[in-house]
């Protein structure tokens, strides 16, 4: 998860670009804090040329500490908590260098008091994703916690009229041991606001870390177990309605005629929305709104995607990839070793359209004013919030306030706008407050899907069978150059090919190219794992295939791959060990492995599964090694590993959006099915410890269980899943 | 049509339509919004409550069905045993993540620890598999019931 969506995509990864490369001046800057105290203004990195731009010359802020002279440390930073244990993981890095305890540590929900700070949110690329914010924020926030502690020693030595290298910092306090004094953090904090901001600051070794790496107790839950948590969809300013709305069921269609007699007879209905392609119906309560909404008559123009469906979609890409496309990585010379090799293998692989089905169905509350907008949401991207409340209402942006909430889900759907550009659209017509909420069936049928995809590989074994050549040829929709479009250039961009190049393998020849298609008529967003969601399932499921046409262990293929790639080996030898891969199974019981490495995260999983005779499989059991560097919380990163496999699991087994005359055919968790309590298998997580930086533990689970679950159909029953997801009917036994 | 209905052991008078869900009268009439919205088809389980003590979803129960009956919701369930020794084991197995199924989740563990003090791996199958967690939170789920049903067990 990361502040900056986009700086992994330039600069590879987010470790890169900490503080180093900006000049100390505007990257931190002390004050004091109104009501006493030490402010620390920061900027966390934003490597896109428009946030830089946003901020001009000046230093533009956007996350705050706060030494309070009651001995609170509050951080306010623009990264959002969804789950994923950023609301404790951020704290902790703070805490190891400042030396506090973590539950001195308060995290304030974004967006900033605006009140306390005088800083409103900034716009530019401020965003939740990409696994990256403890990647963004690990060098920056321990750089921040060191020099406040600096200034603070130093205001102590100051007073005491002691040397600075004579006193310690210690469990909030500073001491003078030489003389046994001894200040709090909060009696210095004003002092050390006075200080200069020490030029350089040593960090700790990760040996002496006393936090970072402890399984500490996440500070977000309390409030989820008893009900006091607010989401967006629990926002409730005085006088709001409530809205519920229909959606032209063909994307791109309009409304052509409303019969609303019947729903505005509806006890508690207070007035119906016309938009040019949907319908909404503003109630005193969700209840009365649905039921006004189930009497409404509407006729739909469907528009120019009335007879769209999935097989025209793929039928597009599949041709797509009879044609070239862009490079996105060239090794050696495909052709040539391809012309030698001994063996040829191909394969082609057909992803499905994705929902996201967030718990939270999409909601957006809103209250247009004549000169500005306040708006109550759950965001993993506020500036996009604001930017598309902004133009839908025809407001200056700083006319519009945004208050963050906890996210019920985000997964990337929560990176998109389009629901608060719909709830704008709906208070345009509303006097007062409105709160605007999608039922599970809009928010199925009316999601931002995770892109379709399709691959054609192929590649060259030589004599024994190991790959000379390996090509790969896929075609699906840049996400990225709709949602930044500068990062789509020459025809690729960063997240589509992560996970298709730059593979772990010894792979002396390779050649990849990506063609860039746009769906007609449904609209693609990130989804949990992102690229790696689609180029991970192919890659290992086509290495898999590799050494089957070799007849080797499929573990055993890739470890002889592996000799220059040390981190990779490791968790692959550790997940294989730790399976017990090749004891032997029961019949229809298989087990499939996969590696990546992606996110700046190494991983390997085993997946066994059993798939019945009528064909159901059932995932009984996970092992997944992880190396994801210098671990600041390894109670997180096991339960984001268990939280991607169940998350990959449900898109292995049952994920899939379909088209039939233009319409999205699931409705609800009955046709679009979720991995259940029953169907759970056990997993098994094994960290490598090492201090490298740390890599992102958000989606990499989801993109590794996938070819791990298809690798073990094919151990099961000898038949490969080629199309997502599993077809069960396929897998039926004979007889 | 006035409705009065007892919640949390207060009486509360709601002014709605009969056939109008409970969790609407929860979330929008009374403004008790621990009770989530997940899928309005009794599908996910998000807004499961109990009546007299009996897991429900509210989003398909009409609140005229309700009658003299007992509801209890999240934001009471604490002041029993069986739901304070879940809460505590959520808390102590760090289960949530989002945390939006988690009301949902607590009511149904609840309701099966305090008729069941020591359900078994497919009793807890069958009272939790009706509600879906999006973040995959199932294995700490079924060990925080455990965890809580030993220390019930121990209390009492």
């Amino acid at each position: 998860m990361r502040v900056d969506h986009l700086s992994s995509f330039a600069a590879g990864s987010a470790r890169s670009s900490s503080a180093s490369g900006v000049s100390r001046r505007t990257f931190l800057q002390a004050a004091a804090a109104a009501g006493g105290g030490l402010l620390l203004s920061l900027r966390l990195p934003f490597a896109s040329g428009e946030a830089e731009a946003a901020g001009g010359n000046g230093f533009a802020p956007n996350a705050f500490i706060r030494i309070g002279t009651d001995e609170q440390i509050a951080l306010t930073m623009p990264y959002v908590e969804m789950g994923q244990g950023t609301y404790t993981s951020i704290p902790m890095l703070i805490a190891e260098e400042l030396e506090v305890d973590l539950k001195q540590v308060r995290l304030e929900h974004a967006p900033p008091n605006e009140k306390l700070y005088g800083n409103p949110l900034l716009g530019g690329l401020q965003a939740t994703g990409n696994s990256n914010a403890v990647r963004a924020a690990w060098q920056p926030l321990r750089q921040a916690g060191a020099i406040a502690r600096t200034m603070l020693v130093s205001a102590a030595a100051k007073r005491w009229n002691v040397d600075t290298r004579s006193c310690r910092a210690q469990g909030g306090e500073v001491l003078h041991p030489p003389t046994g004094r001894r200040a709090k953090y909060g009696e210095l904090a004003a002092d050390a606001a006075r200080m200069p901001v020490p030029k350089n600051v040593a960090l700790k070794r990760p040996q002496d870390f006393k936090l970072i790496g402890t399984p500490a107790k996440r500070l977000d839950t309390p409030a989820k177990v008893n009900g006091t948590a607010i989401y967006g969809i629990d926002a409730r300013p005085p006088g709001v309605k409530i809205a519920t709305l229909a959606q032209s069921p063909v994307f791109g269609g309009r409304v052509k005629r409303v019969d609303d007699t019947a729903a505005k007879a509806v006890k508690g209905v207070r007035q119906i929305v016309r938009l040019d392609d949907a319908v909404a119906v503003v109630a005193d309560h969700m209840g009365a709104a649905k039921k006004g909404l189930a009497a409404l008559v509407v006729e739909w123009d469907d528009g120019p995607h009335a007879k769209l469906t999935t097989e025209a979609v793929a039928s597009e890409l599949e041709q797509a990839t009879l044609n070239s496309g862009a490079v996105a990585q060239n090794i050696g010379n495909v052709d040539q070793a391809m012309a030698s090799a001994v063996t040829k293998v191909e394969a082609t692989y057909y992803l499905p359209f994705l929902a996201h089905a967030t718990m939270e169905p999409m909601n957006c509350t809103v209250h247009l004013r004549k000169d500005d907008c306040e708006i109550w949401v759950g965001s993993q991207a506020m500036a996009w919030v604001q930017a598309a409340a902004a133009k839908t209402a025809g407001l200056p942006l700083d006319k519009v306030i945004v208050h963050n909430h906890l996210i019920g889900g985000g997964f990337g759907r929560r990176l998109e706008a389009d629901g608060v550009t719909r709830a704008v659209e709906i208070a345009q017509h509303v006097d007062g407050p409105v709160k605007v909420v999608w039922t599970r069936e809009e928010d199925i049928q009316h999601d931002m899907y995770r892109p379709y995809w399709f691959d054609r590989l192929s590649a060259g074994l030589d004599a024994k069978g190991m790959p000379v050549a390996w090509n790969n040829r896929f075609a699906g929709s840049s996400v990225l150059a709709r949602w930044a479009p500068p990062f789509f250039k020459d025809g690729l961009d960063p997240d589509t090919t992560e996970g298709a190049i730059d593979l772990v393998y010894a792979l002396p020849n390779m050649h990849v190219e990506y063609v860039r298609v746009e769906p007609p008529g449904i609209p693609t967003a990130f989804w949990r794992s992102v690229g790696p969601s689609h180029n991970v399932f192919v890659t290992e499921s086509f290495m898999d295939e590799l050494a089957f046409a070799a007849k080797q262990d499929p573990v055993a293929y890739r470890l002889a791959l592996l000799d220059k790639n040390p981190r990779a080996k490791a968790v692959l030898a550790l997940a294989a060990e730790k399976a017990g891969w090749g004891q032997p199974l029961p019949e229809r019981v298989g087990r499939g492995v996969s590696l990546q490495f992606v996110f700046a995260t190494y991983m390997a999983q085993v997946a066994e599964v059993e798939v019945g005779k009528d064909g159901a499989v059932r995932v009984r059991r996970v092992v997944c090694a992880v190396d994801c560097g210098t671990v600041v919380n390894p109670d997180t990163v096991r339960a984001q590993i268990q939280s991607g496999i169940i998350f990959g699991i449900t898109a292995a087994l049952y994920g899939k959006i379909t088209l039939k005359d233009g319409r999205v055919e699931q409705t609800n968790f009955d046709t679009y099915q979720i991995l259940r309590m029953n169907e759970a298998p056990a997993i098994d997580v094994h960290i490598v410890q090492n201090f490298e930086p740390p890599g992102g533990m958000g989606e990499a689970g989801t993109s590794a269980i996938v070819p791990a679950v298809a690798n073990a159909i094919f151990a099961a029953t000898g038949k490969r899943p080629r199309k997502m997801p599993v077809d069960a009917t396929a897998l039926k036994q004979p007889g | 049509m006035a409705i009065t209905i007892k919640i949390n052991g207060a009486d509360r008078t709601v002014d709605v339509d009969g056939d109008t869900p409970l969790l609407w009268v929860l979330r929008d009439v009374l403004g008790m919004t621990g009770t989530k919205f997940g899928c309005g088809w009794a599908l996910c389980g998000a807004c499961t409550v109990h009546i007299d003590g009996v897991a429900t979803r509210s989003c398909i129960t009409p609140i005229d069905s309700v009658g003299a009956s007992a509801v209890t919701t999240i934001e009471a369930i604490g002041a029993t045993a069986a739901g304070a020794a879940i809460q505590k084991a959520w808390l102590d197995r760090e289960v949530v993540q989002c945390g939006y199924c988690q009301s949902g989740q607590i009511m149904s563990a609840s309701a099966l620890l305090a008729t069941n003090p020591h359900p078994t791996d497919s009793d807890i199958d069958s009272a939790m598999s009706g509600n879906i967690c999006r973040c995959g939170t199932y294995l700490r789920i079924r060990e925080a019931i455990k965890q809580a049903a030993q220390s019930s067990g121990q209390g009492g």
